[in-house]
């Protein structure tokens, strides 16, 4: 009995072709989003950084509490003790203070001066850029002559001359962080804006009688939260270097008060005999800025797969 | 060319007069008097030192010559030190900050040109990773950090090179390296990311088609125009040396001008603060013109536009 004999023709029957099911596409589409959270899983760098990011927030909170000492007490006893002494993890300052609770206080305090700073930016980057790139013109000309002058200033000078007549504290450091500090986004968010104000759906929108609000909230702002975000991962580390900065030359937080800056200083000034109390709150600066940068460079290339060279 | 150059130089004028006033203004707004032990000085010793520095002048009559001085290049004399003039502190302070910073930019320059230009020829390879990880770790690391940790590791603990003071040139080294390391950080990432961008380009494939042996090809058509667009950095470059420089003084007990400007903050010596930050801001306004028409000069298709964004 061979095959041909098994199987007679009348088995088979023709296949129905439907033209078009050919078209259809069965894979579920993958919206903007989720292709950036995908390409952003594949780097390895950057989930170390967020995951180190994340540590450090968590840490500053619960670190101060872990044990019994709090930032300002100080006890003559226990002056300069080595890091690892008892529940002295980081060991004692001049003072007495312990700077485990210091230091993760210092880093909750820097965090947060750069959080509001990079949050100021936001806010008023984003208006600004949006305003002058959305109605363009004169409005965009006049606005664009004043942004020059203020970008042409030094932010060094504009930051230093700010913290000489406002007294130093966390929020006149953030503010004085962001007078220069939202240009470069307001540049960003203004280039992006004449790029896509133009686009057909812009059009689209406003035919079907959106409001000018509407379309900056709803259509033009989420489609420009890339530049923006990754804007925000750089604006952070920067703040934290210029908080350090600020104290090192003076014009950092008031004692007792503690940041990631102070502590720098106030190890310094010792490096010679105690370096522990400099190694610490270096050790900490470095990974956070580290972090962060290693962060945005993975935001940037996930949320804009172009500019991967 | 003469149009453009002309609207930059009156920006710059512009820039610099608004510094110059802010500056003044906000120094004169400060609560007290610039006067050492104000209390103890006898009223009559007050007024004669109040006169002497004109500070009994109407407002308007001090900005008067105080601009009239600027001009000349006399930016009075120092608060605290008796009988200085502070542009005779400028020009002792500049040599030593001068070296300092310029070695660094040597230096960085060198160094960061041949990692971008490995990173970019060996794309994808160990060396690129490698030169990638320098230039992360580079501009991570605040160089108050690295230059306090050298300053124990190399000054304190081995002993190789000197931990403080402006002695011989061996001062120099470590507070250079400090400062150097941002600078091949950025240059690196620069120069990767533009040779990339030439070596794609059509006129590589000429220059290799035609034969040319591949030290040509690299050397003369692709780095020649991947360097173009570094001059651009330039300007952030100095703003880094400098904010640098006003920790790495610190650290390094150098008697540079970043060393006096702290020390006049601390001390509130007005006219040094003044003087110091109008001739920063002098230096970095400058370095921007420069750049910004040393940029049309060299690169003819950017030439006249002055628009490049």
């Amino acid at each position: 009995m061979n095959t041909s004999e098994k199987l007679s023709p009348d088995l088979f029957k023709p296949a129905q072709l439907d033209s078009s099911e050919g078209e259809q596409i069965r894979k579920e589409s993958v919206s903007y989003w989720q292709d950036v959270i995908r390409r952003f899983r594949t780097n390895i760098g950057a989930i170390v950084g967020l995951s180190i990011i994340i540590l450090f927030i968590v840490m500053s909170f619960v670190g101060p509490y872990m044990n019994s000492y709090d930032i300002s007490t100080q006890n003559y006893d226990i002056q300069n003790l080595e890091s690892f002494s008892g529940d002295h993890y980081f060991g004692t300052d001049k003072f007495g203070r312990d700077l485990w609770t210091r230091a993760w206080y210092g880093a909750k305090i820097s965090l947060l001066i750069a959080f509001l700073a990079a949050f100021l930016d936001v806010t008023i980057g984003v208006t600004y850029g949006g305003v002058s790139g959305y109605y363009g013109g004169r409005v965009d000309n006049i606005m664009q002559r004043f942004l020059e002058i203020l970008y042409s200033i030094p932010n060094l000078i504009i930051i230093i001359l700010m913290l000489l007549v406002f007294e130093p504290g966390i929020i006149p450091i953030a503010l004085a962080l962001s007078i220069t500090g939202w240009v470069p986004m307001a540049r960003i968010v203004r280039a992006q804006m004449m790029k896509l104000k133009s686009q057909e759906y812009v059009l689209a929108a406003r035919t079907l009688g959106a409001s000018t609000y509407r379309i900056m909230t709803k259509h033009l702002i989420p489609n420009v939260m890339g530049p923006i975000i990754v804007a925000v991962t750089f604006a952070i580390p920067s703040a934290i270097f210029f908080e350090a900065f600020l104290s090192f030359i003076g014009l950092g937080l008031r004692p007792p008060g503690a940041s990631l800056g102070v502590l720098l200083n106030d190890g310094n000034k010792l490096l010679q005999i105690y370096p522990y109390q400099l190694f610490w709150p270096a050790l900490i600066i470095s990974l956070i800025m580290l972090s962060f940068n290693l962060l945005g460079d993975g935001l940037r290339d996930a949320l804009d797969p172009k500019m991967r060279k | 060319m003469l149009k453009y150059t002309l609207k930059r130089l009156s920006y710059m004028v512009v820039t610099l007069w608004i510094i110059a006033t802010v500056t003044f203004f906000l120094m004169h707004l400060l609560p007290g008097t610039p006067l050492k032990n104000e209390e103890k000085l006898p009223e009559h010793i007050k007024e004669q030192i109040m006169e002497k520095y004109g500070l009994n002048d109407p407002l308007p009559v001090q900005y008067l010559n105080f601009m009239g001085g600027l001009v000349q290049g006399d930016l009075g004399a120092s608060y605290t030190q008796d009988g200085r003039e502070v542009s005779g502190m400028i020009a002792e302070g500049f040599p030593v900050s001068a070296f300092i910073g310029g070695q660094a930019v040597v230096f960085g320059s060198i160094v960061g040109l041949l990692l971008g230009l490995i990173a970019a020829l060996k794309r994808g390879t160990w060396m690129d990773n490698l030169s990638t990880m320098i230039a992360v770790f580079g501009i991570s690391i605040p160089n108050f950090v690295l230059g306090a940790l050298l300053a124990y590791f190399v000054g304190v603990k081995w002993g190789i090179l000197p931990v403080a003071l402006w002695e011989s040139y061996a001062s120099s080294i470590m507070p250079s390296f400090a400062l150097a390391l941002v600078v091949v950080a950025i240059i690196s990432r620069y120069i990767r990311t533009e040779m990339v961008e030439v070596l794609d380009a059509e006129y590589m494939k000429t220059a290799k088609a035609k034969g040319l042996p591949r030290r040509t090809v690299v050397f003369r058509h692709a780095l020649r125009n991947a360097l173009i667009p570094a001059i651009t950095i330039l300007g952030p470059l100095t703003v880094n040396i400098i904010t640098g420089s006003l920790v790495i003084e610190q650290i390094f007990a150098l008697p540079g001008i970043g060393e006096y400007f702290v020390k006049s903050i601390v001390n509130n010596d007005y006219t040094m603060i003044t003087g110091i930050t109008i001739f920063y801001s002098i230096l970095i306004v400058s370095v921007i013109f420069i750049v910004d028409i040393l940029y049309g000069i060299i690169d003819p298709r950017i030439r006249l536009s002055g628009a490049k964004e």
